[in-house]
């Protein structure tokens, strides 16, 4: 990106000016390194972002944007339903509610080396995924309706995890306001067999360990101990959540037209929040996140199987969940008045600062762990929420590294086996259903995660508190 | 020149692109393109199951995301991966096809990746060269 036509308001933070159909101005957390590896892309659809009705204070993206569809990957805006305010597919995404979840497991990495090539193994068999894998669940369709109103409550009450669970999840593990009617059957049919399944390309099941703690106060609160063993998992809310997309982008393409909203790119298409295309579109995009918590859930409660098989003495307990493709009603104070906004947030993370009812007791005093995933042979980290944050980004912070590289580049570069030969060497045991798919997921295809949290930080996005390094892998 | 199909790079995602003398017969090779990035030895996979595909938009490349979509919905409610196809373009932006595979099996099929839709990213439709081309992005 052409970083001289930004108005630089820090070193983490330039401006797009407000000029044209623009409502207000853009805005992209970066370090310059990043921003001058951005696409342009970027700049553009966060400038159309900004034109769109209703939108507040600024169109954001994090340090981690790339070009996506309609809103940019790592791009954040919220609107004002009392201002003419829309709800758009492209600020949501293709995977309604993808996100992160980490487990504590209480061992330490000594403790878990010589079993980890049957951990790993053990994962692999029991957690449904790539292409075409079905879970363990059967659901008939009308069952799939608990799961989009439960969430992670419904796998809770099926004996899928401990009800302690529910309170280190976004929302509790449930969002209010879900009406399976609002979702299509073929949606619903893509689904009832794919409930607790990992899905394929960047998700991943990965079990780490701690490599340093950086804010040791905070790490305590989460309970992360140096050396001890952690468990990310990464996915959505599967084939639901893919045909919620595809359904409403063309409802919305028609309400964009019916109500006279100009929208700059197709995918950008959004109907206004009041209305009864938007209200239909938010309440089947919570089926999607509902759906997406309880596939979490269930996918947690398969990792504890395991575990209690090869290393009974684990006590697995949820760290937290997060979601980063999502549209979220929350209160943030706007120019001194606090206002209810719709927060979409595309491949991008909520990030609440201390204080915060929303969050669990046991972290309210220091604010929100922020999961930030890395690729299988690169660290992920995690980052607490701050009120500077809450301030500048609508409380967001970014959520993973963005890939450098296209799948195709990956592909000539690198063999899959040859990717997972090179892992091995380095003691990092990746298992996947695609070997294709190693190679478009390797470690050198995607953006350094570690500038990109730097930037997160220094921005005051989030602040760093551990930084987790891979042992094994589990991909689709 | 004959028909044919290829993907092609894009950031973070991936396009699709068929060709051929007809509108009918680039569509279907789009198809191709798109199930090749789940099963890469589509040659390998038996078209022993038959499902109807109908599609319609407000305009050719409508038409052709709505089939490209309805295509990966069949395919995921019933976990097929479909190989080879027919269609027919009717008047009013609309299609009636069939496609044929059969269910996904990892001792049999190579797998790729799973796409979650068909996008607007580099859609296009039209003709280039005494040929028809459809391609577009498909998010991954």
């Amino acid at each position: 990106m052409e970083v001289k036509s930004l108005v630089k308001r820090s070193d983490y933070e330039w401006e797009i000016p407000k000029k044209g159909a623009m409502r207000v101005p853009g805005r992209i957390f970066a370090s310059r390194k990043l921003l001058e590896e951005m696409d342009e892309k970027v700049r553009e659809q966060v400038t159309n972002v900004a034109c769109l009705p209703g939108v507040v204070k600024a169109s954001m993206a994090m340090p981690d944007a790339h070009w996506g569809y309609g809103f940019p990957i790592g791009g954040v805006a919220a609107f004002d339903p009392e201002e003419g305010g829309i709800i758009s597919v492209g600020g949501v995404g293709y995977d309604i509610s993808c996100g992160v979840r980490c487990l504590l497991t209480g061992l330490k990495k000594e403790e878990v080396l010589p079993v980890l090539e049957d951990l790993v193994e053990q994962l692999f068999i029991t957690i449904p995924s790539g292409v075409g894998a079905e879970g363990k669940i059967r659901l008939s369709v009308k069952q799939l309706d608990e799961v989009l109103v439960g969430g992670a409550r419904w796998a809770v009450s099926k004996g899928y995890g401990d009800p302690q669970d529910l309170d280190f999840i976004e929302e509790r593990g449930c969002l209010p306001g879900a009406d399976p009617d609002c979702v299509s059957l073929e949606a619903k049919k893509r689904q009832h067999r794919q409930v607790g399944t990992l899905g394929s390309g960047n998700h991943y099941l990965e079990i780490q360990y701690v490599a340093e703690i950086y804010d040791q106060k905070v790490a305590e609160a989460f309970g992360l101990v140096k050396d001890e063993v952690v468990i990310s998992i990464h996915c959505g809310s599967r084939a639901l959540g893919h045909q919620i997309a595809t359904d409403y982008i063309k409802i919305l393409a028609k309400a964009s037209k019916k109500y006279g909203i100009p929208v700059k790119e197709k995918e950008l298409v959004c109907a206004p929040i009041l209305s009864p295309e938007g209200e239909r579109y938010y309440r089947a995009m919570v089926c999607g996140v509902n759906c997406a918590l309880a596939n979490r859930q269930v996918i947690s409660h398969l990792v504890r199987e395991v575990f209690d098989k090869i290393i009974p003495r684990a006590h697995i307990r949820v760290l937290y969940d997060v979601s980063h493709n999502t549209c979220k009603i929350e209160e943030h104070r706007v120019g001194g008045a606090l206002k209810r906004l719709y927060v979409h947030r595309k491949g991008a993370t909520r990030a609440w600062g201390p204080g915060r009812s929303e969050l669990p007791e046991r972290y309210r005093a220091v604010g929100q762990p922020v999961l930030i995933g890395g690729t299988m042979g690169t660290a992920s980290y995690i980052l607490v929420g701050t009120r500077e944050g809450e301030e500048k980004a609508f409380a967001s912070a970014c959520h993973g590294a963005g890939r450098a590289m296209s799948r195709h580049q990956a592909l000539k570069m690198w063999r899959g086996q040859e990717v997972i030969e090179a892992l091995r060497r380095r003691g990092i045991i990746v298992r996947a259903k695609s070997k294709k798919g190693a190679a478009e997921e390797a470690p050198e295809a995607y953006k350094d995660v570690t500038e990109v949290v730097e930037s997160a930080h220094r921005a005051g996005l989030a602040s760093k508190v551990a930084k987790v390094l891979p042992l094994g892998c589990i991909k689709g | 020149m004959q028909g044919g199909y290829e993907t092609f790079e894009h950031g973070a995602d991936i396009g699709i692109r068929g060709w051929g003398q007809t509108l009918e017969e680039a569509f279907i090779n789009a198809a191709k393109a798109l199930f090749s990035l789940m099963v890469s030895n589509l040659e390998e996979v038996t078209p022993e199951r038959e499902e109807k595909i109908e599609a319609q938009g407000e305009d050719l490349e409508e038409l052709f995301l709505d089939w490209l979509n309805k295509l990966l919905a069949v395919a995921g409610m019933y976990n097929l991966v479909f190989a080879t196809f027919s269609c027919q373009i009717l008047q009013g932006y609309r299609l009636k096809g069939l496609a044929r595979g059969e269910k996904i099996d990892p001792t049999k099929h190579e797998l790729g990746v799973e796409v979650k839709g068909a996008t607007y990213t580099m859609l296009k439709v039209a003709q280039q060269d005494g040929l028809w081309v459809a391609q577009c992005v498909v998010d991954v």
